[in-house]
Protein backbone atom coordinates (compact mmCIF):
# COMPACT_ATOMS: atom_id res chain seq x y z
CA UNK A 1 0.00 0.00 0.00
CA UNK A 2 1.41 3.15 -0.71
CA UNK A 3 1.38 5.29 2.13
CA UNK A 4 2.70 8.95 3.49
CA UNK A 5 4.78 9.70 6.78
CA UNK A 6 4.22 13.03 7.76
CA UNK A 7 7.80 13.91 9.17
CA UNK A 8 7.75 16.55 12.11
CA UNK A 9 9.69 19.29 12.14
CA UNK A 10 12.36 18.13 14.56
CA UNK A 11 13.05 15.85 12.97
CA UNK A 12 13.16 16.65 9.33
CA UNK A 13 17.25 16.85 9.44
CA UNK A 14 17.32 13.05 10.01
CA UNK A 15 15.18 12.38 6.94
CA UNK A 16 16.86 14.77 4.46
CA UNK A 17 14.69 18.03 4.99
CA UNK A 18 11.60 16.41 3.78
CA UNK A 19 8.32 16.79 5.47
CA UNK A 20 6.86 13.77 4.10
CA UNK A 21 7.97 10.54 2.74
CA UNK A 22 6.06 8.03 0.67
CA UNK A 23 6.55 4.78 1.38
CA UNK A 24 4.80 1.11 0.13
CA UNK A 25 4.10 -0.77 3.16
CA UNK A 26 1.23 -2.64 4.83
CA UNK A 27 1.47 -1.86 8.16
CA UNK A 28 2.23 0.90 10.32
CA UNK A 29 5.46 -1.20 11.90
CA UNK A 30 6.64 -2.07 8.63
CA UNK A 31 6.64 1.84 7.11
CA UNK A 32 8.39 2.96 10.18
CA UNK A 33 11.13 0.29 9.66
CA UNK A 34 11.18 1.01 5.69
CA UNK A 35 11.89 4.54 6.75
CA UNK A 36 14.79 4.33 9.49
CA UNK A 37 15.75 1.78 7.19
CA UNK A 38 15.94 4.59 4.48
CA UNK A 39 17.02 7.04 7.05
CA UNK A 40 18.92 5.47 9.83
CA UNK A 41 19.77 8.50 11.72
CA UNK A 42 15.97 8.85 12.78
CA UNK A 43 16.24 5.33 14.56
CA UNK A 44 17.70 6.56 17.51
CA UNK A 45 14.98 9.55 18.04
CA UNK A 46 12.02 7.04 17.21
CA UNK A 47 12.98 4.48 19.08
CA UNK A 48 14.55 2.99 22.18
CA UNK A 49 17.44 0.76 22.38
CA UNK A 50 15.41 -1.75 23.41
CA UNK A 51 13.34 -1.34 19.99
CA UNK A 52 10.41 -0.04 21.78
CA UNK A 53 8.52 3.47 20.13
CA UNK A 54 9.37 6.32 22.92
CA UNK A 55 7.00 7.33 24.47
CA UNK A 56 6.80 10.81 23.80
CA UNK A 57 6.29 10.12 20.18
CA UNK A 58 3.42 9.56 18.89
CA UNK A 59 2.25 8.31 15.60
CA UNK A 60 -1.51 8.11 13.65
CA UNK A 61 -2.71 6.42 10.97
CA UNK A 62 -5.19 9.68 9.43
CA UNK A 63 -6.30 10.93 12.90
CA UNK A 64 -5.89 8.27 15.13
CA UNK A 65 -2.97 6.88 17.75
CA UNK A 66 -2.13 3.72 16.62
CA UNK A 67 -2.18 2.90 20.39
CA UNK A 68 -5.84 3.02 20.03
CA UNK A 69 -5.59 0.47 16.88
CA UNK A 70 -3.31 -1.96 16.96
CA UNK A 71 -0.32 -0.04 17.61
CA UNK A 72 2.66 -1.17 15.11
CA UNK A 73 0.25 -3.85 13.47
CA UNK A 74 -2.51 -1.56 12.50
CA UNK A 75 -2.95 -1.89 8.89
CA UNK A 76 -2.52 0.82 6.60
CA UNK A 77 -4.94 1.50 3.48
CA UNK A 78 -4.09 3.01 -0.32
CA UNK A 79 -3.47 6.62 0.69
CA UNK A 80 -3.67 6.68 4.25
CA UNK A 81 -1.34 9.24 5.99
CA UNK A 82 0.93 8.08 8.96
CA UNK A 83 1.88 10.93 11.14
CA UNK A 84 5.27 11.15 13.71
CA UNK A 85 3.93 13.57 16.37
CA UNK A 86 6.59 14.33 18.70
CA UNK A 87 6.44 16.30 22.46
CA UNK A 88 7.54 20.16 21.78
CA UNK A 89 7.61 22.60 24.31
CA UNK A 90 9.38 25.44 22.70
CA UNK A 91 11.58 28.05 24.67
CA UNK A 92 14.01 27.47 27.19
CA UNK A 93 16.82 24.68 27.09
CA UNK A 94 15.58 22.05 28.34
CA UNK B 1 -52.29 37.58 67.82
CA UNK B 2 -48.60 37.03 66.57
CA UNK B 3 -47.45 39.04 63.61
CA UNK B 4 -45.53 36.83 61.72
CA UNK B 5 -42.41 38.08 60.38
CA UNK B 6 -41.70 36.85 56.79
CA UNK B 7 -37.35 36.38 57.29
CA UNK B 8 -36.15 38.79 54.19
CA UNK B 9 -34.65 36.30 51.31
CA UNK B 10 -30.61 35.95 51.47
CA UNK B 11 -29.21 39.16 49.18
CA UNK B 12 -28.31 37.66 45.86
CA UNK B 13 -24.64 38.05 45.53
CA UNK B 14 -24.19 41.09 43.61
CA UNK B 15 -23.57 40.01 40.08
CA UNK B 16 -21.41 41.80 37.87
CA UNK B 17 -22.75 44.55 35.58
CA UNK B 18 -21.37 46.36 32.67
CA UNK B 19 -21.11 50.03 33.28
CA UNK B 20 -21.72 52.43 30.25
CA UNK B 21 -18.17 52.50 29.13
CA UNK B 22 -17.82 48.98 29.49
CA UNK B 23 -20.74 48.17 27.01
CA UNK B 24 -18.93 50.65 24.89
CA UNK B 25 -15.59 49.28 24.80
CA UNK B 26 -16.76 45.63 24.43
CA UNK B 27 -19.89 46.75 21.98
CA UNK B 28 -18.61 44.31 19.18
CA UNK B 29 -18.88 41.48 21.47
CA UNK B 30 -22.40 42.92 22.35
CA UNK B 31 -23.84 42.92 19.15
CA UNK B 32 -23.34 39.58 18.30
CA UNK B 33 -25.66 37.24 19.58
CA UNK B 34 -22.95 34.49 20.17
CA UNK B 35 -21.45 36.78 22.80
CA UNK B 36 -23.91 39.38 23.81
CA UNK B 37 -24.27 41.12 27.23
CA UNK B 38 -24.62 37.25 28.87
CA UNK B 39 -21.27 36.27 27.06
CA UNK B 40 -19.20 39.63 28.04
CA UNK B 41 -20.02 38.98 31.96
CA UNK B 42 -18.89 35.29 31.62
CA UNK B 43 -16.35 36.89 30.57
CA UNK B 44 -16.07 39.51 33.14
CA UNK B 45 -16.34 37.23 36.20
CA UNK B 46 -14.08 35.00 34.63
CA UNK B 47 -10.38 34.18 36.21
CA UNK B 48 -7.86 33.05 34.02
CA UNK B 49 -4.24 31.88 35.15
CA UNK B 50 -1.65 32.79 31.93
CA UNK B 51 1.49 30.35 33.18
CA UNK B 52 4.11 32.26 31.07
CA UNK B 53 4.29 35.54 29.19
CA UNK B 54 6.35 35.22 26.57
CA UNK B 55 6.44 34.11 23.15
CA UNK B 56 2.73 32.59 23.23
CA UNK B 57 1.61 34.70 26.33
CA UNK B 58 2.22 38.17 24.74
CA UNK B 59 -0.94 37.66 22.13
CA UNK B 60 -2.36 35.37 24.83
CA UNK B 61 -2.57 38.68 27.29
CA UNK B 62 -3.06 41.10 25.02
CA UNK B 63 -6.29 39.49 23.30
CA UNK B 64 -7.56 37.79 26.80
CA UNK B 65 -7.20 41.80 28.28
CA UNK B 66 -9.03 43.31 24.83
CA UNK B 67 -11.68 41.19 25.92
CA UNK B 68 -12.47 41.72 29.17
CA UNK B 69 -11.47 38.64 31.29
CA UNK B 70 -12.46 39.89 34.74
CA UNK B 71 -9.39 38.66 36.25
CA UNK B 72 -5.66 37.35 34.90
CA UNK B 73 -3.18 35.96 36.63
CA UNK B 74 0.35 36.20 34.96
CA UNK B 75 3.39 33.96 36.33
CA UNK B 76 6.84 34.59 35.37
CA UNK B 77 9.60 35.09 37.11
CA UNK B 78 11.88 36.46 34.08
CA UNK B 79 13.52 39.67 32.59
CA UNK B 80 13.12 41.41 29.49
CA UNK B 81 15.90 40.04 27.03
CA UNK B 82 16.58 42.08 23.98
CA UNK B 83 16.62 38.18 22.02
CA UNK B 84 12.96 38.55 22.81
CA UNK B 85 11.71 41.28 21.02
CA UNK B 86 11.66 39.25 17.97
CA UNK B 87 8.27 37.62 19.27
CA UNK B 88 7.35 38.62 22.41
CA UNK B 89 5.15 41.35 21.33
CA UNK B 90 3.79 42.46 24.62
CA UNK B 91 7.24 44.15 25.14
CA UNK B 92 9.43 47.22 23.79
CA UNK B 93 12.67 48.04 23.60
CA UNK B 94 12.53 50.11 26.53
CA UNK B 95 11.39 47.18 28.67
CA UNK B 96 14.84 45.69 28.03
CA UNK B 97 15.67 44.70 31.50
CA UNK B 98 12.74 44.88 33.76
CA UNK B 99 11.01 42.04 34.99
CA UNK B 100 8.77 40.76 32.73
CA UNK B 101 5.38 40.59 34.90
CA UNK B 102 6.41 44.83 35.52
CA UNK B 103 6.21 45.49 31.70
CA UNK B 104 2.86 43.60 30.75
CA UNK B 105 0.89 44.64 33.79
CA UNK B 106 2.09 48.16 32.14
CA UNK B 107 1.13 47.25 28.93
CA UNK B 108 -2.02 45.12 29.11
CA UNK B 109 -3.70 47.93 32.04
CA UNK B 110 -3.22 50.12 29.40
CA UNK B 111 -4.94 48.15 27.02
CA UNK B 112 -7.68 47.89 29.48
CA UNK B 113 -7.90 48.94 32.93
CA UNK B 114 -11.00 47.24 34.13
CA UNK B 115 -9.07 44.25 34.23
CA UNK B 116 -7.76 42.92 37.56
CA UNK B 117 -4.03 41.60 37.18
CA UNK B 118 -2.28 39.31 39.79
CA UNK B 119 1.14 39.05 38.77
CA UNK B 120 3.21 36.08 40.37
CA UNK B 121 7.13 36.81 40.34
CA UNK B 122 8.28 32.70 40.80
CA UNK B 123 8.58 30.20 39.12
CA UNK B 124 5.73 27.75 39.08
CA UNK B 125 6.93 24.52 41.43
CA UNK B 126 5.63 21.33 43.10
CA UNK B 127 5.25 23.77 46.10
CA UNK B 128 3.61 26.61 45.10
CA UNK B 129 1.59 25.63 41.94
CA UNK B 130 -1.92 23.90 43.62
CA UNK B 131 -2.09 27.27 45.83
CA UNK B 132 -1.52 29.60 42.72
CA UNK B 133 -3.89 27.85 40.13
CA UNK B 134 -6.29 27.21 43.03
CA UNK B 135 -8.47 31.05 42.21
CA UNK B 136 -8.79 30.66 38.87
CA UNK B 137 -11.21 28.74 36.51
CA UNK B 138 -9.13 28.15 33.34
CA UNK B 139 -5.56 28.01 33.14
CA UNK B 140 -3.48 28.65 29.84
CA UNK B 141 -0.27 26.64 29.53
CA UNK B 142 2.45 29.14 27.70
CA UNK B 143 5.25 28.12 29.30
CA UNK B 144 8.84 27.11 27.42
CA UNK B 145 10.21 23.53 28.87
CA UNK B 146 8.42 20.22 29.60
CA UNK B 147 9.03 20.01 33.31
CA UNK B 148 6.52 23.10 34.12
CA UNK B 149 3.90 21.58 31.18
CA UNK B 150 4.29 18.32 33.29
CA UNK B 151 3.36 20.47 36.58
CA UNK B 152 0.52 22.40 35.27
CA UNK B 153 -1.23 19.63 33.73
CA UNK B 154 -0.91 17.41 36.48
CA UNK B 155 -1.66 20.63 39.01
CA UNK B 156 -4.99 21.24 36.39
CA UNK B 157 -5.98 17.64 36.83
CA UNK B 158 -5.29 17.42 40.33
CA UNK B 159 -7.77 20.88 40.76
CA UNK B 160 -10.18 19.96 37.95
CA UNK B 161 -9.71 23.18 35.49
CA UNK B 162 -9.08 22.94 32.04
CA UNK B 163 -5.65 23.30 30.60
CA UNK B 164 -5.55 25.55 27.17
CA UNK B 165 -2.11 23.98 25.69
CA UNK B 166 0.16 25.56 23.09
CA UNK B 167 3.30 24.96 21.99
CA UNK B 168 5.53 25.56 19.43
CA UNK B 169 8.87 24.72 17.58
CA UNK B 170 10.36 26.50 14.34
CA UNK B 171 7.32 26.73 12.25
CA UNK B 172 5.30 23.77 13.95
CA UNK B 173 2.70 24.33 16.35
CA UNK B 174 0.15 22.67 18.70
CA UNK B 175 -2.93 23.63 20.55
CA UNK B 176 -5.61 21.30 22.36
CA UNK B 177 -7.50 21.72 25.74
CA UNK B 178 -6.18 19.26 28.31
CA UNK B 179 -8.21 18.39 31.81
CA UNK B 180 -11.47 19.35 30.35
CA UNK B 181 -13.87 17.04 32.42
CA UNK B 182 -13.94 13.81 30.72
CA UNK B 183 -10.89 14.78 28.15
CA UNK B 184 -7.58 13.85 28.17
CA UNK B 185 -4.93 15.29 29.34
CA UNK B 186 -1.49 16.14 28.42
CA UNK B 187 -0.09 12.83 30.04
CA UNK B 188 -2.73 10.59 28.07
CA UNK B 189 -0.94 11.98 24.47
CA UNK B 190 2.54 12.10 25.82
CA UNK B 191 3.00 10.24 29.55
CA UNK B 192 6.98 10.52 29.51
CA UNK B 193 8.98 13.70 28.48
CA UNK B 194 12.05 13.82 26.21
CA UNK B 195 15.25 12.96 27.92
CA UNK B 196 17.12 16.29 27.88
CA UNK B 197 18.83 17.33 24.81
CA UNK B 198 16.74 15.07 22.45
CA UNK B 199 14.40 18.14 21.16
CA UNK B 200 15.53 21.38 20.94
CA UNK B 201 14.63 24.83 22.18
CA UNK B 202 14.26 27.71 20.61
CA UNK B 203 17.18 28.85 21.78
CA UNK B 204 18.85 26.45 19.83
CA UNK B 205 16.64 25.60 17.21
CA UNK B 206 15.40 28.81 16.47
CA UNK B 207 11.49 30.26 16.12
CA UNK B 208 9.62 32.34 13.65
CA UNK B 209 8.61 34.98 15.57
CA UNK B 210 5.00 35.18 14.80
CA UNK B 211 4.53 31.36 15.40
CA UNK B 212 4.11 31.91 18.74
CA UNK B 213 1.66 34.69 17.76
CA UNK B 214 -0.25 32.58 15.86
CA UNK B 215 -0.70 29.74 18.30
CA UNK B 216 -0.75 32.27 21.59
CA UNK B 217 -3.94 33.52 19.74
CA UNK B 218 -5.34 30.33 19.14
CA UNK B 219 -5.39 29.60 22.63
CA UNK B 220 -6.88 33.28 23.68
CA UNK B 221 -9.59 32.30 21.39
CA UNK B 222 -10.11 29.00 23.12
CA UNK B 223 -10.00 30.38 26.32
CA UNK B 224 -12.67 32.89 25.14
CA UNK B 225 -14.95 29.56 23.69
CA UNK B 226 -14.66 27.83 27.27
CA UNK B 227 -15.70 30.99 29.00
CA UNK B 228 -18.42 32.16 27.10
CA UNK B 229 -19.67 28.34 26.34
CA UNK B 230 -20.16 29.00 22.53
CA UNK B 231 -18.37 26.95 19.60
CA UNK B 232 -16.22 23.64 19.66
CA UNK B 233 -13.66 23.51 21.73
CA UNK B 234 -10.49 21.64 21.42
CA UNK B 235 -11.23 18.53 23.51
CA UNK B 236 -9.97 15.52 22.73
CA UNK B 237 -8.34 17.00 19.54
CA UNK B 238 -4.65 17.95 18.75
CA UNK B 239 -4.48 20.48 16.30
CA UNK B 240 -1.08 20.77 14.31
CA UNK B 241 0.07 23.99 12.23
CA UNK B 242 2.43 23.93 9.92
CA UNK B 243 3.68 27.69 9.13
CA UNK B 244 5.42 26.78 6.13
CA UNK B 245 2.80 24.70 4.20
CA UNK B 246 0.09 26.97 5.70
CA UNK B 247 -1.39 23.77 6.83
CA UNK B 248 -3.74 23.20 9.70
CA UNK B 249 -4.50 19.25 10.70
CA UNK B 250 -6.00 17.75 13.54
CA UNK B 251 -5.47 14.79 15.38
CA UNK B 252 -7.92 12.52 17.56
CA UNK B 253 -6.80 12.71 21.25
CA UNK B 254 -8.47 10.20 23.28
CA UNK B 255 -8.39 9.96 27.08
CA UNK B 256 -6.31 7.07 28.50
CA UNK B 257 -7.84 4.67 30.60
CA UNK B 258 -4.47 3.86 32.22
CA UNK B 259 -3.18 7.45 32.51
CA UNK B 260 -1.55 8.15 35.60
CA UNK B 261 -3.37 11.21 36.58
CA UNK B 262 -6.65 11.80 35.20
CA UNK B 263 -7.05 7.64 34.33
CA UNK B 264 -9.33 5.26 36.79
CA UNK B 265 -7.21 4.36 38.68
CA UNK B 266 -4.54 7.15 39.16
CA UNK B 267 -0.97 6.50 40.38
CA UNK B 268 -0.26 10.15 40.71
CA UNK B 269 -2.16 11.79 43.01
CA UNK B 270 -0.05 14.35 44.39
CA UNK B 271 2.99 16.90 42.27
CA UNK B 272 6.01 15.29 41.82
CA UNK B 273 9.75 16.50 41.22
CA UNK B 274 9.19 17.20 37.23
CA UNK B 275 12.87 17.99 36.71
CA UNK B 276 13.82 14.49 38.29
CA UNK B 277 10.36 13.18 36.05
CA UNK B 278 12.10 15.28 33.16
CA UNK B 279 15.82 13.76 33.99
CA UNK B 280 17.69 16.99 34.73
CA UNK B 281 19.29 17.09 37.70
CA UNK B 282 19.82 20.55 40.14
CA UNK B 283 21.08 23.20 38.19
CA UNK B 284 22.20 22.87 34.76
CA UNK B 285 25.31 21.45 34.82
CA UNK B 286 27.87 22.41 31.81
CA UNK B 287 28.37 20.20 29.22
CA UNK B 288 30.33 16.99 30.55
CA UNK B 289 32.60 16.76 27.64
CA UNK B 290 35.90 15.12 28.08
CA UNK B 291 38.34 18.04 28.80
CA UNK B 292 39.17 19.12 25.82
CA UNK B 293 42.68 21.10 25.39
CA UNK B 294 41.61 24.98 24.97
CA UNK B 295 42.66 28.04 23.82
CA UNK B 296 41.07 31.55 25.27
CA UNK B 297 39.77 34.25 22.66
CA UNK B 298 43.07 36.80 23.89
CA UNK B 299 45.34 33.76 23.20
CA UNK B 300 44.26 32.98 19.90
CA UNK B 301 44.62 36.92 19.10
CA UNK B 302 48.25 37.55 20.57
CA UNK B 303 49.26 34.43 18.66
CA UNK B 304 47.37 35.62 15.07
CA UNK B 305 48.65 39.13 15.57
CA UNK B 306 52.47 37.45 16.32
CA UNK B 307 51.54 35.60 12.51
CA UNK B 308 51.77 31.93 14.28
CA UNK B 309 50.65 29.93 11.05
CA UNK B 310 46.99 28.47 12.47
CA UNK B 311 44.33 27.04 10.75
CA UNK B 312 40.82 28.05 11.57
CA UNK B 313 37.89 25.59 11.77
CA UNK B 314 34.49 27.43 11.83
CA UNK B 315 32.35 23.98 12.61
CA UNK B 316 28.70 25.97 12.33
CA UNK B 317 26.31 26.26 9.89
CA UNK B 318 26.63 28.22 6.87
CA UNK B 319 24.01 30.36 7.70
CA UNK B 320 25.89 31.49 11.09
CA UNK B 321 28.83 32.29 9.19
CA UNK B 322 27.29 34.88 6.96
CA UNK B 323 25.98 36.37 10.33
CA UNK B 324 29.81 36.61 11.34
CA UNK B 325 32.85 34.72 11.05
CA UNK B 326 36.61 34.67 11.72
CA UNK B 327 37.31 34.04 8.06
CA UNK B 328 37.71 30.13 9.01
CA UNK B 329 37.37 27.32 7.02
CA UNK B 330 33.87 26.08 7.79
CA UNK B 331 32.55 22.51 8.00
CA UNK B 332 29.56 22.26 9.63
CA UNK B 333 29.84 19.45 12.98
CA UNK B 334 27.39 17.23 11.36
CA UNK B 335 29.80 16.92 8.04
CA UNK B 336 33.26 17.10 9.98
CA UNK B 337 33.45 13.20 10.08
CA UNK B 338 32.36 13.18 6.37
CA UNK B 339 35.04 15.64 5.43
CA UNK B 340 38.00 15.13 7.61
CA UNK B 341 40.44 14.57 4.91
CA UNK B 342 40.11 18.30 4.29
CA UNK B 343 41.97 18.98 7.05
CA UNK B 344 45.81 18.82 7.86
CA UNK B 345 46.77 16.88 11.12
CA UNK B 346 50.41 18.47 10.72
CA UNK B 347 49.29 21.69 11.25
CA UNK B 348 48.33 23.65 14.41
CA UNK B 349 44.16 23.68 14.27
CA UNK B 350 41.49 26.17 16.53
CA UNK B 351 38.03 24.42 16.56
CA UNK B 352 35.24 27.64 17.26
CA UNK B 353 31.61 27.62 16.64
CA UNK B 354 29.13 29.82 18.59
CA UNK B 355 29.78 29.57 22.10
CA UNK B 356 32.10 26.67 22.46
CA UNK B 357 30.03 23.50 23.20
CA UNK B 358 30.28 22.35 19.42
CA UNK B 359 33.33 22.73 18.87
CA UNK B 360 34.33 21.35 21.84
CA UNK B 361 32.65 17.87 20.80
CA UNK B 362 34.69 18.72 17.18
CA UNK B 363 37.87 18.25 19.19
CA UNK B 364 36.68 15.99 20.88
CA UNK B 365 36.37 14.03 18.00
CA UNK B 366 39.28 15.00 15.79
CA UNK B 367 41.20 14.05 18.65
CA UNK B 368 39.83 10.55 18.48
CA UNK B 369 41.24 10.36 14.59
CA UNK B 370 44.32 10.60 15.82
CA UNK B 371 44.73 14.39 15.46
CA UNK B 372 47.33 15.81 18.24
CA UNK B 373 47.69 19.53 17.66
CA UNK B 374 44.21 20.43 17.99
CA UNK B 375 42.16 23.36 20.51
CA UNK B 376 38.81 24.79 21.15
CA UNK B 377 38.18 28.21 20.98
CA UNK B 378 36.59 28.64 24.97
CA UNK B 379 33.32 30.01 24.54
CA UNK B 380 33.93 30.73 20.80
CA UNK B 381 33.03 33.76 18.57
CA UNK B 382 30.85 34.96 21.50
CA UNK B 383 33.47 35.35 23.63
CA UNK B 384 35.79 37.20 20.85
CA UNK B 385 33.45 39.48 20.46
CA UNK B 386 33.11 40.46 24.26
CA UNK B 387 36.93 40.38 25.03
CA UNK B 388 38.41 41.08 21.28
CA UNK B 389 36.33 42.79 19.12
CA UNK B 390 33.27 43.99 19.77
CA UNK B 391 32.02 44.69 16.56
CA UNK B 392 31.52 41.23 16.04
CA UNK B 393 28.05 40.66 16.18
CA UNK B 394 26.51 38.24 18.61
CA UNK B 395 23.39 36.86 18.33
Amino acid sequence: MAVKVMIPTPLRQFAGKQESVNLEAGTVGDALNALTSQFSDLKKHLYSDDGRLRSFVNVYVNDEDIRYLQREKTAVQQGDTISIVPSIAGGAKA
Amino acid sequence: MATRLTQPAPAPAAEPALSKQEVLRYSRHLIMPEVGMDGQLKLKKAKVLMVGSGGLGAPLGLYLAAAGVGRLGIVDFDTVDFTNLQRQVTFGTSDVGRKKLEAARERLSNLNPEIRFDTYETRLTSDNALEILRDYDIVVDGTDNFPTRYLVNDACVLLGKPNVYGSIFRFEGQASIFGYPGGPCYRCLYPEPPPPGLVPSCAEGGVLGVLPGIIGCIQAMETIKLIIGKGEPLVGRLLLFDALGMRFRELKLRKNPECPVCGEHPTVTKLIDYAEFCGIRGEEAPMQTAAVPEIAVKQLKQRLDRGDDLYILDVREPHEYQICNLNGHLIPLGELPRRVSELDSSREIVAHCRSGKRSAEAVEFLTKAGFRKIWNLKGGILAWSDEVDPSVPKY
